[in-house]
């Protein structure tokens, strides 16, 4: 934090009343000993995941809905606020516990500052590195994506960031949304020699020959290692599937561990895979799959502090999650003797944009690509009198501001917004950009579609949704969050059966009836015929939206009346 | 990616090349032609109804019948599915998906010679159980996996 800010801050908090020399002076003297991870073992990994494109330190804030249920209630990464902070032994009130939850959030966020930033990162990076000679960056994918200028550049200013970054080996999710050809082209021009895409579960549609390397054999210190990639198994489903017409997915269990036995089998001592499963599915996948030291986990982001050791037939996994929008940056370290890991240490360690100096050439390389776009970036659509962010199971924000803006103008009756789990936040009192918009909403499918729809039809879609976040088989859950709903009010049990969680649908208090018809706007859709109908994109609704309204109260967020989930550790209203 | 491994179109394009095509096809084409169309079974609307005209009776759930699918489906309209027996003298397998409405999706007649693995993609209106059925010896053995089919969207 510099002297400027510092002093802003000392004025704002006096103003407000807020409590703070306390927590001033531990940002303050906490900042040198923050990142002294000590160096242990003769193998590292350092992780990231999830970054959704995004180059400059941004605000994020954890979410305060994440339920678990089945076997998975109360459980790692099913845990928020207090919970979170109890489960993992974290302390109240310090940098950690606003790193990894929603607690106090806007206070400590100006009390901490922005997290993130690829330069900050590879600050991070190397300082990790210079203690840890040979070891291996990996990147979980959702890379490509999340930004304007990654849309706009088709995923160019991450490939350059990330190859500058060092980044070794990656898989894949978002970035198959460029459409399976641009992904061939980055792996076979820009990658080749630099970064690795490894994935097992990616094959052809047609004879089901790999499209990838199902895993890469490296050699770490004299010590042989594999690191086996699992791209997002559902991707062809939860994004459109003519991205991707020529490959199919899955998660291929039977496939892991065949790929698995085979690195061991080519001497590979220690063997991590890189997922983009969501944590849940990295869970079963390991008390079933034998011969994996670690999963080193995305697509839920989910920042957890620790691993959740996981016991199978054969031994034990590690199973890890490096959160997302590059606000952390995950260090495992093995100690590997005797042909196998003896022991390790883990540590996720938050970016905190203020105590890292930038690395100037990341800075330049950033300060490059936006050059063309920064003008278009800038632009204050409105300001925002509340905060604004997406994370939680049910909604956000800054979704209710899309929902809001979909039925205002596109004169619906209800209205539908993806449950994403990216997007950055942004504070009360602060602009509303072009980039912020953006950060919610830049996608290759973005059209808006406005669509009639019965009751019995809308039931549908929220059953189906729902299951894909609620089924308590890991193995049917798409990882996502569930659709946004704007304009009706709802019931949602989420320990019931599928077609039995949601009831009570009202519209302006009046039930829905199952054969009438509603206009619902909505956008993303995953349909040809939705794409080739040529809705508008999204931003440029939301933006027409925000530039009348200039000043955005705090919305009220439309959010289902809850069954069955009293007490549960993943919910803090 | 530093090399591709060669795929299967690329090896078949050259093999087609070499004229070899024609044998390989020889030697499939027989065992599928003297396959009957058992309408009964095909007409059956439930997973019960066709196994009673497949003449299955004392079916088991058995560790050596596998049926290999994607959880959830990835396009309804062509699921692969592979069905796997391990039980000797295998000479029937069939593929039942439950809440189609035609249940019986495949059958297959295995010859002697014959390794009892078998894929083929089924087209399913809804998520379903999907049985795999397996004759032997005039004894029957299944084993059944849930397949979902979603709407997609909303992931990630």
């Amino acid at each position: 934090m510099n002297r400027r800010e510092f002093l802003h801050l000392l004025t704002v908090a006096s103003a407000s009343g807020m409590a703070l020399p306390t927590e001033i002076a531990r940002a303050e003297a906490s900042a040198e000993a923050f990142y002294d991870a000590p160096a242990f073992g003769n193998v590292s990994f350092l992780h990231i995941t999830d970054c959704h494109a995004q180059l400059k330190p941004i605000w994020f804030r954890e979410p305060n809905v994440n339920l678990g249920v089945g076997s998975m209630k109360g459980q790692a990464p099913h845990v928020v606020g207090e919970a979170f902070l109890r489960h993992f032994g974290l302390p109240a009130g310090g940098r950690e516990a606003h790193a990894f939850t929603f607690l106090d959030y806007e206070k400590a966020a100006r009390v901490y500052g922005r997290v993130g930033g690829f330069a900050h990162l590879a600050t991070l990076v190397k300082r990790v590195r210079a203690t840890r000679p040979g070891a291996l960056l990996l990147d979980g994918g959702d890379t490509w994506q999340g930004s304007g200028t990654a849309l706009w550049t088709k995923g160019q200013d991450m490939v350059d960031a990330a190859k500058l970054l060092g980044v070794d080996i990656m898989t894949l999710h978002w970035e198959c949304t460029h459409g399976q050809d641009r992904v061939k082209e980055i792996a076979e021009k820009d990658f080749a020699g630099h970064v690795e895409i490894v994935a097992q579960n990616i094959k052809t549609t047609d004879f089901g020959d790999p499209v990838f390397e199902p895993y890469t054999l490296r050699e770490v210190n004299g010590i042989k290692v594999a690191v086996v990639g699992q791209a997002f198994p559902y991707t062809p489903i939860a994004n459109p599937r003519y991205m991707v017409s020529e490959w199919t997915f899955g998660i291929q269990e039977e496939n892991m561990q065949k790929t698995v036995d085979e690195a061991r089998a080519k001497g590979a001592q220690a063997v991590v895979v890189l997922s983009h499963n969501g944590m849940d599915v990295d869970l079963k996948m390991a008390s079933r799959v034998t011969g994996i030291d670690a999963i080193l986990g995305g697509h839920t982001h989910d920042g957890m502090p620790k691993p959740t050791i996981v016991t199978n037939p054969s031994g034990r996994t590690l199973v890890t999650n490096a959160g997302s929008n590059s606000k952390f940056l995950g260090v495992l370290d093995f100690d590997v003797r005797g042909g196998k890991v003896a022991d390790f240490r883990y540590r996720l360690l938050p970016v905190f944009a203020e105590l890292l100096k930038p690395d100037a050439e990341m800075d330049a390389l950033i300060t490059k690509i936006r050059a063309p776009y920064e003008a278009k970036l800038a632009e204050k659509l409105a300001v925002s009198e509340g905060l604004l962010y997406r994370r939680g199971n049910f909604n956000g924000s800054f979704d209710q501001l899309i929902l809001d803006a979909l039925i205002a103008e596109k004169n619906a009756e209800i209205s539908f917004s993806p449950g994403f789990r990216w997007g950055t936040t942004i504070l009360a009192g602060e602009a509303i950009t072009m980039e912020n918009l953006l950060d919610q909403t830049a996608i290759t499918y973005p059209h808006v579609t406005l669509t009639p729809m019965t009751g019995a039809q809308i039931k549908e879609v929220l059953e189906d949704v729902c299951d894909n976040l609620f089924n308590t088989d890991p193995y049917y859950q798409q990882g996502g969050d569930m659709v946004r709903v704007g304009g009706m009010t709802w019931s949602c049990d989420p320990t019931a059966a599928m077609g039995k969680r949601i009831d009570d649908m009202r519209l302006k208090g009046v039930p829905l009836e199952a054969s009438k018809t509603y206009k619902v706007a909505g956008w993303a859709p995953v349909s040809e015929a939705a794409r080739d109908a040529g809705g508008e994109p999204v931003w440029d609704l939301v933006a027409r939206h925000l530039r009348s309204k200039k000043t955005i109260a705090p919305p009220k967020l439309d959010l289902p009346t809850l069954k069955n989930m009293d007490g549960n550790p993943g919910t803090a209203l | 990616m530093t090399s591709q491994p060669l795929n299967r179109r690329g090896f078949l394009t050259r093999v087609a090349a070499l004229g070899l095509t024609t044998a390989l096809g020889t030697t499939l084409a027989p065992h599928l032609a003297r396959a009957e169309w058992n309408k009964a079974a095909f007409d059956g609307k439930s997973t019960a109804d066709a196994m009673k005209a497949l003449g299955a009776s004392g079916t088991a759930d058995s560790a050596d019948v596998q049926i290999l699918a994607s959880d959830i489906a990835e396009n309804g309209a062509v699921v692969p599915v592979q069905a796997v027996s391990k039980v000797p003298g295998t000479t029937r397998i069939a593929i039942l998906v439950d809440k189609n409405p035609s249940t019986l999706a495949a059958l297959f007649d295995v010859g002697p010679d014959m390794v009892a693995d078998v894929t083929t993609r089924i087209k399913m209106g809804q998520t379903s159980n999907v049985t795999v059925l397996v004759e032997a010896g005039g004894k029957y053995f299944t084993a059944t996996k849930e397949i979902k089919v979603t709407l997609g969207g909303c992931g990630g």
